[in-house]
């Protein structure tokens, strides 16, 4: 029995310690936000927060997990109010298909909360999830939107 | 998310417009009924008694915008409230019951817009026309004294109104126009306009359901292996090595050629895969490699026999006798479509039912699919479209693809819905890969330096000669998909005008099952045409746009985009120190296309690319903001392409399993995207999702040319050393 804190939520789950924590968040606790790209962690669709920092989820082991502050896509809002990274990507209209955004999303809120302010420069070393749609103009467009309403918050 | 036998919807009811699956149908007592139980108005509109306004699209949506740009055109015309429109898929199921009352299911080919937009604005119109005469028949007043604007009927003369959902049900009791008039594209409103997709908010939050997230009762998950080697089969397994483990509930052969594990979860699924002993019988193919497919593609290049694809003067003559000949020799490889989700679908069979759920770009091809797998009639059949996590053609419909495992899985423990998702190695190993080519080009030039003659020979692979056999058959044997771009006529016409010319194909297919690949043929086609434009202007001693000019008199749409992007780049302007320009263009999907491009490159191979513009002429633009977008992700597509990917062969399989091999751009990478949109009208709509890939890649080849020297005449630059910052 392996001991899980997500999005605010306890959740006991009996599984196998070596599962990624992809799986565990999809299947077992049915929070299918974060998605399966490639199990390397080279695309970064399955990013999520553990204690506040982006974690490529497929290649972490959910025994690594346990006890740690984990957050998804589906915790990122503060109840109805959207994280100002998902309302920058709603103003921006930035997804096109989709699926790499969630993973786009988590990566971009962690890196703002470590550099409110990104620099293009921190942008292309810090954000390095594949998106297939190709996206990048509106996600660049879209941070810096996001770090100018941080600005002002 | 609720679902039922039926119908389920995805998401929420978001602000904007959600996303309902399935029709409640068939009829009920008297009209038929949206997903919500709102009255149809017409097939392609039912409008619920709070306005909320139910548009069908029955095309896919995979990210290219086609469910708001078809939603865009059928608002226009019903001059309904934007703001209360939702989206619901037909099933193929209800539409072979309705016949074909939505037309082709079929989203590829940058068809989805271009190919309906007619019936589509019709079918608004039409409803459009019900609602008013239902609201004139109420009123006993004659339907031309009533306006209609924003979802509300107004009779100004006795100064009434009242709105769409007040008398949807009695509109849906008239019969259906079949002569309605349609706007003129002048006076769009909503049509034409930069509006925002009426997808996001469920993406942005973690809410869309894709196929991969689909959750059923009882379900369990699937994990496969298909033999490596395409054209092998399953030779033995021994599923008691995997039995016992944890979840695992069943393990199962699928066709000839692939073993599944069936588990409570894919993880423990693929856990039993893994340590699953399969013995393949590889066939004839196992010793095939990249290196024997080139051989038999060169051989090509010199062969005898060819199909014509485009023909005039005499080009082996003229090229005989002309001052100066040019000639060079190029490459493109296969490579796979690697959509973000891997593939995956879901089904469940009885012998009174089989039904799946998921991503695909055809739900006609993939209820055929269903049909063949089950055995089951039409009526016993049906599909269900989720979101789809990418396309680009790999979710088109093929012969024994993933739809047909996941019917013949679900056959083996019937009644069990069974989610059979691929790893991203099982998708990298079985694509549906982009042709591999290669192209002799030869040009001859006379004492002026005009082009006189020119002989494209292409050798390589034929996607229709593996997957529309019944197309090949019909044109003696010739691929006319293979000459996109460079055909004799239609929406793939060559644009040049040259005076002696020759495009032939040797045809040479590999067992390698190729695809349609966004962009399909114009990819390697471009290349080589508009490398060798480049090649030949320089043994003219012409400027390359000047030199395309001479050849493009008959062409004034393919000159309008050319123009477009040789002014915005700066051509024939300095450059900035140490940044180089190159430029490309085609005609594709009906759409004329043009690009030009700004790099710097150091070192000689570390290639950064600042600018890219990019025109395109689709006739019509129906929401600007998202053919930004097309245009801007199909550079990224083309460009990944370009720099890093190859599917190279070795024993009869694929070599690359992931992303560590088989890169993509990202964000570091990403060039900015100037867009300039030419729409010129005329009778004929082109398409927006494909066309723009093609010319990425020649314009920032000859741009490299021109920083460097060096001609790269194949793809991936990532073999030549070439890397892109």
């Amino acid at each position: 029995m392996i001991r899980l804190s997500i999005n605010g939520k306890t959740h006991n789950v009996e599984v196998d310690p070596n599962t990624p924590l992809l799986w565990v968040i999809r299947e077992q606790v049915g929070l299918t936000g974060t998605k399966y790209g490639c199990g390397i962690a080279q695309c970064g669709a399955c990013t999520v927060h553990i204690d506040g920092a982006a974690v490529r989820s497929c290649s972490f082991p959910v025994s690594a997990a346990a006890g740690k502050r984990i957050t998804t896509i589906e915790g990122l809002a503060q109840g109805k109010n959207l994280h100002k990274v998902q309302q920058a990507w709603l103003e921006h209209d930035v997804p096109q298909c989709g699926y790499c955004q969630s993973g786009m999303i988590m990566a971009v809120a962690a890196l703002l909360k470590e550099k409110p302010k990104p620099t293009d420069a921190d942008i292309d070393a810090a954000i390095t999830n594949i998106c297939r749609c190709g996206t990048f103009q509106q996600v660049r467009e879209a941070i810096h939107a996001a770090a100018n309403a941080n600005a002002k918050a | 998310m609720q679902m039922n036998r039926r119908t389920f919807i995805i998401g929420s009811a978001a602000v904007g417009g959600g996303l309902a699956l399935g029709l409640r149908l068939p009829f009920g007592p008297d009209v038929a009924r949206a997903q919500d139980g709102s009255p149809e108005v017409g097939v392609w509109v039912a409008i619920a008694p709070d306005d909320t306004v139910n548009i069908r699209v029955v095309r896919s949506e995979m990210g290219q915008g086609t469910i708001t740009g078809l939603a865009q055109l059928v608002a226009e015309e019903l001059e309904c409230d934007w703001s209360r429109v939702r989206i619901e898929y037909p099933t193929p199921g209800e539409s072979v019951k309705r016949k074909r009352a939505w037309g082709d299911f079929s989203t590829g080919g940058s068809r989805g817009i271009r190919e309906s937009h007619e019936y589509v604005r019709k079918g608004g119109a039409a409803a459009r026309v019900m609602l008013v005469q239902a609201a004139a028949n109420q009123w006993k007043v004659p339907a031309s004294e009533c306006t209609a604007a924003n979802s509300v009927i107004t009779h100004a003369p006795s100064k009434r109104r009242t709105t769409y959902g007040k008398v949807a049900e009695a509109a849906a009791r008239l019969p259906v126009p079949q002569d309605v008039a349609l706007k003129d594209p002048k006076t769009w409103k909503l049509a034409g306009k930069p509006i925002k997709r009426l997808d996001t908010r469920d993406k942005v939050n973690g809410r869309m359901v894709y196929g991969i997230d689909l959750n059923m009762p009882g379900m369990l998950n699937a994990a496969i292996k298909a033999c490596p080697v395409f054209g092998g089969t399953v030779k033995s397994y021994d599923a008691a090595q995997v039995s016992g483990m944890q979840g695992v509930r069943k393990v199962v052969q699928v066709g000839d050629d692939a073993v599944a594990v069936v588990a409570d979860t894919w993880w423990q699924a693929k856990s039993a895969l893994d340590k699953l002993p399969v013995v393949w019988d590889e066939g004839p193919n196992a010793k095939v490699s990249s290196a024997t497919i080139a051989e038999v593609l060169k051989a090509g290049l010199d062969a005898d026999q060819a199909f014509i694809g485009n023909q005039n003067g005499n080009a082996k003559e003229a090229l005989g006798g002309a001052a100066k000949k040019v000639e060079a020799v190029y490459a493109y490889p296969f490579q796979n479509h690697a959509c973000m989700e891997p593939m995956n679908i879901t089904a469940r069979y009885t012998p009174d039912k089989c039904e799946v759920w998921g991503p695909t770009q055809n739900g006609e091809g993939a209820f055929a699919a269903v049909l063949a797998a089950s055995g089951l009639p039409a009526e016993k059949v049906d599909v269900y479209k989720t979101m789809l996590g990418g396309g680009f053609g790999r979710r088109g419909a093929y012969p024994n693809d993933y739809v047909t495992q996941a019917v013949l899985i679900a056959k083996q423990m019937p009644g069990t819905p069974i989610k059979l998702l691929w790893s991203r190695e099982e998708d990298m190993l079985h694509g549906r890969y982009h042709p591999v080519m290669q192209c002799r080009l030869t040009g001859g030039l006379d004492a002026n330096g005009n082009l006189s003659a020119l002989h494209m020979r292409l050798s390589g692979q034929s996607i229709l000669a593996a997957v529309r056999p019944q197309v090949v058959q019909e044109q003696k044997g010739r691929d006319p998909l293979s000459f996109q771009g460079v055909f004799e006529s239609g929406e793939h016409a060559f644009t040049y005008d040259v005076p002696n010319l020759l495009i032939d194909h040797a045809m040479r297919n590999t067992h390698v099952p190729p695809g349609f690949w966004r962009g399909v043929n114009i990819n390697q086609n471009a290349v080589f045409m508009e490398c060798f434009m480049d090649e030949l202007a320089e043994a003219a001693g012409q400027d390359a746009l000047e030199f395309r000019r001479k050849l493009l008199g008959k062409s004034p749409r393919a000159l309008g985009v050319l123009n477009a992007v040789a002014e915005k780049i700066g051509w024939g302007k300095p450059a900035p120190k140490g940044v180089y320009r190159g430029l490309a263009h085609l005609k594709a999907f009906n759409s004329y296309v043009a690009g030009a491009a700004e790099i710097s490159v150091t070192d000689g191979n570390k290639v950064k690319i600042h600018r890219i513009v990019g025109a395109t002429d689709p006739g019509y633009a129906v929401n600007p903001a998202q053919i930004e977008r097309q245009v801007a992700g199909s550079f990224v597509y083309g460009l990944s392409a370009l720099f890093f990917q190859e599917c190279t062969v070795k024993d009869g399989h694929i070599e690359q399993t992931n992303f560590h091999e088989y890169n993509s751009m990202r964000i570091a990478q990403m060039p900015k995207v100037e867009t300039v949109l030419l729409p010129t009208g005329g009778t004929v709509w082109g398409g927006i999702g494909e066309p723009t890939i093609c010319v990425a890649a020649p314009a920032v080849l000859n741009a490299y040319y021109r920083a460097t020297g060096k001609r790269i005449r194949s793809v991936p630059l990532k073999n030549h050393g070439i890397e892109l910052v």
